[in-house]
């Protein structure tokens, strides 16, 4: 077959128009409606819904009464990645599903709101909040994502010092990196790092802790460290094929497409992706809006046990994304020069067995083999964990999941505080950007109680 | 199907409905469109001698997302000649002999001004006139609308005047920007009306532009009080009906004025004792057409009551109003919350929490599902909770029988007053 060698990248206006956001934010006038729909509850459901408790109602309110500013200062006050969560919050499983309205009509579109609210904030360059008075103590943050720019806005408001150390270009981790830009663009997230860098806040990006910097050092300059540095790329599937030429890690792939059209030639080409979590959803939609000619997911359990959020599920059903259930990699084959050309497929049941996570176990169907054609595999089941980090600060930790105290977010070593992905797991809740950035403020907060700061948290 | 037909002091007109006197009935070729439309009459533009209006005029007031909760305007009476004004009242009547055509009508409080103006309009043909003494703004300061309309013994004087001239039924249209309107009403009814109309409007500055400063609506920099309308008028526009129509003095047929923009707001003016309403914001809001949902909607509640005749309606909650001296002390009434309908918004919670008296709890049921209950004991049945329920239903004010016969203040303080005689009697 001569498709492969026929598969061409997109053109930049190509590109720019699939990769634009898809989802259209609110008129004026339709936020002003939808604003005026709140019920203004007393003690309202959705407030209690948001892992960082937003005062909903009250920015909602803000916004019908013409206070833009106020509205912009609620959300962000609570959550210092709120543009990015107006976008890529789960929100009807949070706010919006928490709404009292949702038997009566329609609940309110929060996450709209919340981004009209943002996207004010951004285009009028105003800042919201400002650092507190200097108390003379130095926090390192490791990790610009969302807990690790949470933790250092917090602690900047409440006059740290504060460096963030960020392995990559550029800071704001998933954020910035690892959510399709269709759904969230890049300059959002980069705003977010920008309001935490207005407050005095030092990043230094494309230095890594461990690598660049040893533990040791942050540990005798620094009052405390919050150890913010995530979970890292996709691990191997540990079957054969693996480094063919065609076959992805979907975290770098959509790494890829974040800044410019990515050199990969996908017109046309037949993906697989392995995976239903919302990163392998993020691949799919993805390689669709590269060009793909047929995208499907392999996963080797059905629908009920997928991780991806239902609207994400349904966002990759209407991009034309197909799904094989119960379907598990084998073996992926390439041709003579190395070229990824199949997937080798088992077909699997599910037993009656439950795993450790209470999920039944996929169990392969004897001499269900098959070949699946295709251009590209996109490999996205889950992230590795930063042991060897974890281990350099000499933490406690489970299988790569630090342990701390839930209370205040410390972890074995009295100066270490952790948040975000490198906490999650082991049934620790759910790994959303929401959540991280709630951590991050917990460990500031615990930072500040600690050292008996006086939390200021201004809002200009 | 019910008769819509209504006879206000012998001007009649198919339906209630009529436009009032203000800038829908401005020309003949509004009214005309109005009458093809559906409207059962129209007032037209207030006839005198021709002002000059300012621009801007109008302005209104928003509320919570919604247009027009309140409208306001300085517009003056016709900025026309008489002469063109009459051709087509003629030319309107003409086409549309069954619809009640009424010239309003207003000039300076002087007799022979009063009868010129009736003569002339009478010779064309109107089914009746609306002597104008609410306009508040203008026109007020030149001695008339709203600044005759203030004066009782002026009112009934020119009535008086304009009956001496008048062979069509008079209504006096009167100004709600006085302390006690059944003083006016039945000063009127002294000078002769055949009917009254009301309310005007009211003295109003509809806002203030919170960034250049200036009044709403504003011209050239300069504001002045206009007259305020819409909806928002209408429970001071309907209570000065009701007074009017309950009290004993007045004794005419009502046009019922203010804020009528349904159906059923309608039918509330003429069981308050309204033979028919008048309306304009309705219209000016969304057209002519407006009327056309107004006589379905009344057309199936008519029929819905089992009434034949919209005339059935008037007056019939008249009765039920009074004064608080006279309303049963020893009735109760609570609010009971239905869980099953209720949204768990709060809302009552903490409108009773902070602003009424503190009895409606938050608790947990054996599922563990959030509800609110009334402590009943505690309730005085205010409604403020039923009021700020955003769900119809979830909320019954449910009567409570005490076992006690009914009091009025009133009557408590006869009783009392009996008591204490007696009392005295026996020292």
């Amino acid at each position: 077959m001569g498709k492969a060698a026929s598969l061409t990248t997109l053109s930049a206006e190509r590109f720019a128009a699939n990769f634009a956001e898809a989802e259209p934010g609110l008129t004026v006038k339709s936020a002003v409606e939808e604003a005026n729909r709140c019920l203004y509850c007393y003690d309202a459901p959705c407030i209690k819904a948001c892992p960082t408790g937003i005062n909903i109602p009250s920015f909602i309110k803000r916004i019908a009464t013409g206070n833009l500013k106020g509205s912009a200062t609620t959300i962000m006050d609570s959550n210092p990645v709120g543009a990015s969560c107006a976008r890529v919050c789960p929100t009807e499983e949070l706010c919006e599903g928490a709404c009292v309205l949702n038997d009566a009509s329609e609940p309110i579109r929060i996450g709209l709101l919340q981004r009209y609210a943002t996207d004010w904030a951004i285009k009028s360059g105003k800042p919201l909040f400002q650092a507190g008075t200097p108390n003379g103590k130095k926090v390192a943050v490791v990790g610009g994502g969302p807990a690790g720019l949470s933790a250092a806005r917090e602690l900047a408001r409440d006059g740290f010092e504060v460096v963030v150390y960020e392995a990559r270009e550029l800071a704001g981790g998933l954020d910035t990196y690892g959510i399709v830009s269709f759904r969230l663009p890049q300059p959002i997230s980069l705003w977010e790092v920008e309001q935490v860098e207005k407050l005095g806040v030092t990043i230094k990006t494309g230095v890594k802790v461990g690598a660049d910097v040893p533990p040791s050092e942050l540990l005798e300059q620094y009052d405390a460290v919050v150890l913010a540095a995530g979970m890292g790329y996709v691990p191997k599937l540990g079957i054969e094929g693996e480094d063919l030429e065609g076959v992805y890690d979907a975290i770098r792939f959509v790494e890829a497409t974040k800044t410019a059209a990515p050199d990969v030639k996908l017109e046309g080409a037949r993906v697989a992706v392995i995976g239903a979590g919302n990163t392998a959803i993020d691949a799919a939609t993805c390689s669709v809006r590269l060009g793909a000619g047929n995208v499907k997911m392999v996963y080797r359990r059905t629908r009920e046990e997928m991780t991806a959020y239902e609207f994400e599920y349904e966002f990759a059903k209407q991009e034309g994304v197909e799904f094989s259930w119960l379907t598990a990699p084998v073996r992926i084959i390439g041709d003579k020069s190395g070229k990824v050309t199949h997937l080798e497929c088992v077909k699997m049941a599910l037993s009656p067995e439950a795993g450790r996570d209470g999920r039944r176990l996929p169990v392969p169907i004897e001499d269900s083999e098959f070949l699946l054609p295709v251009d590209a595999v996109i490999v996205a089941i889950g992230q590795t964990r930063h042991t060897g980090l974890i281990e350099a600060f000499g933490l406690e930790h489970e299988r790569g999941v630090v342990k701390i105290d839930p209370a205040t977010r410390r972890t074995s070593h009295p100066k270490v505080y952790a948040a975000g992905d490198i906490v999650f797991g082991g049934g620790q809740g759910e790994a959303m950007v929401v959540s991280a950035a709630q951590q991050g403020k917990e460990a500031a907060h615990a930072i500040s109680r600690h050292f008996s700061v006086t939390q200021q948290t201004i809002a200009i | 199907m019910a008769d819509l037909g209504i006879n206000l002091a012998g001007i009649r007109s198919p339906n209630p409905f009529w436009l009032a006197s203000a800038p829908p009935t401005n020309t003949g070729y509004q009214v005309q469109r109005a009458f093809e439309a559906g409207w059962g009459g129209a007032v037209w533009k207030t006839l005198g001698d021709p002002i000059i209006n300012t621009s801007s005029r109008f302005a209104a007031v928003h509320f919570g997302g919604r247009r027009v909760a309140g409208f306001n305007n300085i517009e003056l009476i016709t900025d026309r000649p008489l002469e063109v004004n009459l051709k087509e009242i003629y030319e309107t009547k003409k086409r549309f002999p069954n619809h009640a055509v009424v010239a309003s009508l207003m000039v300076e409080p002087k007799r022979e001004k009063w009868h010129e103006i009736v003569k002339r309009v009478e010779a064309i043909g109107v089914d009746g006139l609306e002597l104008n003494f609410g306009c508040p703004h203008g026109m007020a300061e030149r001695g008339m609308g709203a600044a005759s309309g203030q004066q009782p013994d002026l009112v009934e004087m020119q009535t008086y005047w304009v009956k001496e001239a008048a062979t069509t039924p008079v209504i006096v249209k009167l100004t709600p920007n006085i302390t006690d309107i059944t003083v006016v009403a039945r000063h009127a009814v002294k000078g002769g009306a055949d009917a009254i109309s009301l309310i005007n409007t009211i003295n109003s500055l509809a806002g203030v532009d919170i960034y250049s400063w200036n009044t709403i609506p504003h011209v050239a920099g300069k504001g002045a009080h206009g007259g305020y309308c819409g909806p928002a008028v209408k429970p001071i526009a309907l209570n000065m009906v009701a007074e009017c129509a309950r009290h004993p003095e007045v004794g005419v047929p009502v046009s019922g004025i203010g804020g009528i923009s349904s159906w059923q707001d309608a039918v509330e003016f003429m069981l308050m004792g309204a033979t028919g309403v008048q309306i304009c914001t309705a219209a000016m809001h969304h057209g002519f057409r407006i009327v056309e949902e107004m006589i379905d909607g009344l057309n199936n509640y008519l029929d819905e009551m089992g009434l034949a005749s919209v005339a059935e309606l008037v007056g019939r909650s008249v009765e039920k109003y009074s004064t608080w001296g006279d309303l049963d002390l020893n009735y109760k009434v609570v609010a009971r919350i239905n869980t099953e309908t209720c949204i768990n918004c709060n809302k009552c919670h903490i409108a009773c929490e902070d602003t009424s008296h503190q009895c409606i709890e938050r608790k947990t049921n054996a599922e563990g599902k959030e509800i609110l209950v009334v402590r009943e004991e505690d309730c005085v049945g205010c409604n403020l909770c039923s009021i700020v329920c955003p769900v119809d239903g979830a909320i019954d004010m449910v009567e409570i029988d005490e076992g006690l016969a009914p009091m009025s203040w009133n009557q408590r303080q006869k009783a009392l007053a009996a008591l204490n005689e007696a009392e005295m009697g026996v020292v």
